[in-house]
This record gives C-alpha cells, structure tokens and sequence, in this order.
C-alpha cells in the first residue's frame, strides 16, 4: 500500500468508524421496530379483547346484532375441525416423512417430495380453499364441516411432512442397526426405534401444524361457511371462531365488533401457548 | 420324548416361517404405505393444478387472454377481468418487500453480530412470534387500529409533502381513506419481517467463523465484515429467503382483506383502496352468483397459484442450492 499523509487516514479511518456507528445504531432500530410491533398488536389485543372477557364468553351462542351473546358455537367448531384436520393430516403426513427419512431417504422420488412439499407448505392458502370447493363443495352441493376439515388437513400435511422428516433423519444410524442386528424387520425397527427416538420433534409438529391452522381463515371461507346456531352435524355448514371475527369485524354494529376483538384475543394467546409449548418440547437442537 | 421332540421341531419351523412371513409381509405393506402418503403429496399439488385449471376454464373460454390484461370487473353485466387484482397484488407485496427486506437484514445483523448471547434467543423468539400470529389478527388490528393512525397521521404528512413533489405526485394524490393500498402494504411488510429475519439469520450464522475472523483480524468494522464479507457470502441464501417472504406476501390474504377497500380499479396513487387476488377471491366468492363469476374467481386463484409457485419454487431452489454448499 502507498504511504498516505497522516490526517488522509485519520480521516477515513473516522469514516469507517462512522459508517460503522450509523449501521449499529440502524441495527438497533430495526430491531426495536420488529419487536415494537409485536408490543403493539398484543397491546391492542388485551387492551380491546381482555373487557369482553367473560364466562358468557364460553358458554353462549353468537347473538344476532345488539343483544349479547358468546362464542361458544365458534369455539366448539374451531376445536372440531381442528380435529379433524389433524387426524386426516397427521398420519398422511407421518408416513410420507417416514418414507422420505428411511425408505427412501436418497432416491428421487423423496427428493422431488420434498421439493413440492416446501412449496405447499408455504401455498397461499385461499387456494387450498378454492381446491377443496372445487373437489368437495361443489360436487356434494352445500358447504359442509367436513369440507373445512379437509381443508385444513391440506395444511397440516406439510407441516407434518417436514417436521417428521426432520426429525427421523436426526435419529442416529447406530440404533438402526441395532435393531436390525437383533432380526427386527425394517417396519418394527421405524415404528419402535425411530418413532420412539423422535417422539419430541414429530409431536411438535403436530403442534405448530395446529398453532398454524387454527388461526387460519382463507380456507374456511367458502368450505365450512358459518353457522349462527350450535352444530355438530359436519354435513351441515359449520361455525368457527376465525370465520366469525371476519364476520363481526366487518360489520357495523359495536357488540359484534367488541366479539370479535374478544374472538382475536383468544385465538392469539391460543397460538402463542401451542407454539411456546411446541419450542419448549425440542430440546436445544434447531428446528425448521 | 423322542417322538414329542420330532413332531414339535417341524411346528417350531412352521411357525417361525410364519411369523418371518408376516414380518415381510408387514415390511412390505408398510413401506409401500409410506411411499404411497409421499405420492399422495405430490397428487395434493397436482389435483390443486388441475382443480383450478379446469374450474377457470368458462371463464378463460369466455374472455381468452383478455382476461389477464382487462381492467373490467362489473358482476351485473359480467365481464370480468383481472388487471386491477394483479396490479393490487405486486404493488403490496413491493411495498411490503421495500421495507421488510431492508430492516429484516438488520435485524439478522443484529442478532447475529451485535447483540450480545443471553439475549439473542429470546429477541429470536419473540421475531418469530410475530409470524405465529394468525393473519386475521392482523387485519383487525389494521382496520380498528392501524388504519384510523395512518389516517391520522402519516398519510396526511405524505400528501403534503412528497405529494407536492413534481414526478411523483399522483402517487400520493387524493384523500387519506386510511385504508388502500399503502396501508395493506405496511401490513404485509410487518407479516413478512419474520421469515425475512429468521431465514437471513439463519444464513448468516452458516458464513465460516474463520472468514469473518481473518476479516476482523485485517482490521475491519463489524459492519465493514458484515457488508464485505457475510453478505456476499450468504447472498443465494438472502435471495432464497426474500424470495418465500415474497411468496407469502403475495398470498396472503385476510390480513389484506380487512384493509385493501376492495375497489377493482387501477389508480396511480397508492393511497387510494384497490384490491387484491387473494381479497377478491374472499369477498366475494360465498356471494357469487352464476357459473362465469366463480369461474373468473376460480381463474384469478389459478393466476394467484401460478405467481406463487414460481416464486416459491426459484426460492426453494436458492436455499437448496445454499444447503447444499453448507452440509
């Protein structure tokens, strides 16, 4: 390098130092800002949704506009589709994982699996609704619970998929051969070996596939439709807590608006404790 | 005994190939159990494809390609087209992309560089939170909250001074409706800051200690080292994750919904209320009357899929391409 005069790299070594100062601090902004709007959402949530609060809450119907009333129906059918979804979901989406983690955990049919599987995993979902019309709704004639729980198994299915994926493939190959070794078949060995082993990561899967549907709107939509009165007949259009805070939300009358903040609040501290709990269950490794 | 001891070798054999029998058969069914959920998935995404395909078709057949390019969208004389639903779409997820992108890099430089250990997990955490939280909740807090403040507040300042700016005044022309296309724009940006965040971080921490060392060890800033040397190195994997914030922008929709204005028009400012594929397809599918309206619906979830699919799938081919470079 030339030698420069003294107060040239004085001056660029105060530059760098600068420029360096002006990043940190913007660092430190945008960190502040992220996490601010985090502060703010929760903030309006329990600032809105905590006075609505109440035991009528659980235990009554959806009022028609200006009497009071619950969401107990909206509730009960969230729970029953979320059920559904999970057990037509979680089992496809074990035994694919499976098949990608040990059956076939190099060949191409996994590997192109994989591939569309990511992409499904982050499809819009307001298509994963116009899907499930067009195959269920429209066939049948009438929206139905059971179209809304399938649904949203489409959505779980990813999730599932992935994680178990994930997690089979961290089991380490010695307890494999292990069981091999003693003359246990391949399909004993996944079952009682590695399920066991990655019993922590596949239930948290199901988990956040959980924590992700129940949250979810698009898809109910045009599917399950809405129920103003308590149902649990899944040939029949059937009432959820996401499709009802749309509904209040967008309406003009203050009693159904205040339900739906109610309807947000529970929900959200819903998700937060399933996905808290679903990082709680894996130990320290990273997960997807 | 010996004659006990004859019969019971043979039925010893006998079960023992029987119990071999069905532990290859129970092997056999279960692996073809498994590889048939793993086709499963790949019919999911190909029974989506051809749903859609076949359920736009009326609509395709009717319009042609014109449907792609036409601003038209009137339910009463139904001619539909989809121009103003493709331009709310890219317009709000640009905005969402100018601001989430930049901030989402300087959070991962944050958290990987600056903030000191303890913290870095729960500020790690508490990003992500922010992507757990359901999109519907983000729409109602836009429409009660965050709407009426932008109203309020900075689409007010933004009319009077950048809209007095000559060249780009019509982008900010027109009253403050709080709602419209800006505002969906910021919410989308807030929805993606996670993945952006959590995605760059991640690549981030993959780029070599020892590269970042020998940088620092010539005497570089930690931002000259993050600029100059990690980020180069772990560019394919910011695109990729870019790429799937991208994705989930585009499709999103409720948290759109609430706060587009659902107006089928094209209008140079971006204060104004537009619409988007996803909040067309969600007001006002349920009230769609006759086969020809849900079939231009069906199309512009068809146009909706298309656009993501590509996006996700250059993305996923990124952070492929990193991963492999990684392990």
């Amino acid at each position: 390098m030339k030698a420069m005069p003294d107060n040239t790299l004085a001056a660029r070594y105060s530059a760098r130092r600068r420029r360096n100062g002006v990043a940190t601090i913007l660092a430190y902004g945008a960190t502040a800002f992220g996490l601010g709007w985090l502060v703010l959402i929760l903030g309006a949530l329990l600032w809105k949704g905590f006075s609505g609060l109440s035991i009528a809450v659980f235990t009554e119907m959806t009022p028609p506009p200006g009497s009071a009333g619950g969401l107990l129906n909206p509730i009960a059918g969230s729970l029953m589709l979320t059920v559904v979804a999970v057990l037509i979901g979680t089992p496809i989406g074990i035994l694919a994982g499976t098949y990608m983690a040990e059956y076939g955990r190099y060949d191409r049919l996994s590997s192109v699996v994989r591939f569309i599987n990511d992409i499904l995993l982050s499809a819009p979902s307001i298509v994963v609704g116009l899907f499930i019309y067009e195959i269920m709704v429209a066939p049948m004639g009438h929206f139905s619970g059971w179209a809304g729980g399938v649904a949203l198994s489409v959505l779980v299915i990813p999730v599932v998929v992935r994680t178990t994926e994930d997690m089979l493939t961290l089991v380490p190959n010695a307890l494999r051969e292990a069981a091999t070794s003693i003359g246990l078949p391949r399909a004993l060995s996944i079952t009682h070996i590695c399920y066991r082993a990655a019993r922590a990561g596949m239930v948290t899967g199901v988990l956040l596939a959980v924590a992700r549907i129940s949250g979810e709107t698009a898809p109910l939509l045009f599917t399950s439709l809405n129920n103003q009165f308590w149902s649990t007949n899944f040939n029949a259009p059937i009432s959820s807590l996401p499709v009802v805070i749309f509904q209040f939300a967008l309406s003009p009358y203050k009693d159904w608006q205040a339900l739906a903040w109610t309807g947000a609040l529970i929900i959200t501290m819903a998700v937060l404790a399933l996905s808290i709990t679903a990082r709680a269950l894996v130990p320290s490794g990273k997960q997807s | 005994m010996a004659l006990s001891d004859r019969i019971v070798v043979p039925a010893q054999a006998l079960a023992r190939t029987k119990a071999l029998n069905r532990f290859r058969i129970g092997d056999k069914v279960f692996q073809r159990l498994t590889r048939a959920a793993a086709i499963g998935v790949l019919l999911l995404l190909s029974g989506v494809i051809v749903s859609l395909i076949s359920g736009s078709l009326p609509a395709f057949r009717t319009f042609g390609l014109s449907f792609l390019f036409s601003q038209r969208w009137n339910p009463v004389t139904e001619i539909f087209g989809a121009l103003p639903a493709i331009y709310g779409t890219v317009l709000t997820s640009f905005i969402a992309m100018l601001i989430a992108v930049p901030v989402g890099l300087l959070i991962a430089f944050f958290l990987t560089e600056l903030c000191p250990q303890w913290l870095r997990r729960p500020i790690g955490i508490a990003i992500e939170l922010l992507a757990g939280i359901p999109s519907i909740i983000y729409g109602i807090w836009g429409l009660f909250v965050f709407a009426p403040f932008l109203q309020a507040t900075l689409q007010p300042f933004l009319i009077n001074t950048l809209g007095n700016v000559p060249g780009i005044a019509p982008l900010f022309a027109g009253p403050p409706y709080g709602i419209g296309l800006l505002t969906s724009g910021l919410i989308l940006a807030i929805m993606v800051l996670p993945f952006v965040t959590s995605i760059t971080r991640d690549v981030f921490e993959a780029v070599p200690a020892v590269l970042k060392e020998a940088a620092y060890g010539l005497g570089c800033t930690t931002w000259e080292v993050v600029r100059n040397v990690v980020m180069p190195y772990a560019r394919v994997g910011i695109i990729g994750g870019v790429m799937l914030a991208l994705g989930r922008a585009l499709g999103e929709t409720m948290a759109v919904t609430f706060v587009i204005g659902n107006a089928h028009r094209i209008s140079p400012s971006i204060l104004a209320p537009g619409t988007t594929i996803s909040a067309t397809i969600a007001n006002e599918f349920t009230e769609a009357v006759g086969d020809l309206y849900t079939s231009a619906l069906i199309a512009l979830g068809l146009i909706l899929f298309v656009i993501t699919f590509i996006v996700l799938a250059c993305a996923r081919y990124m952070l492929m391409r990193i991963e492999r470079r990684i392990g």
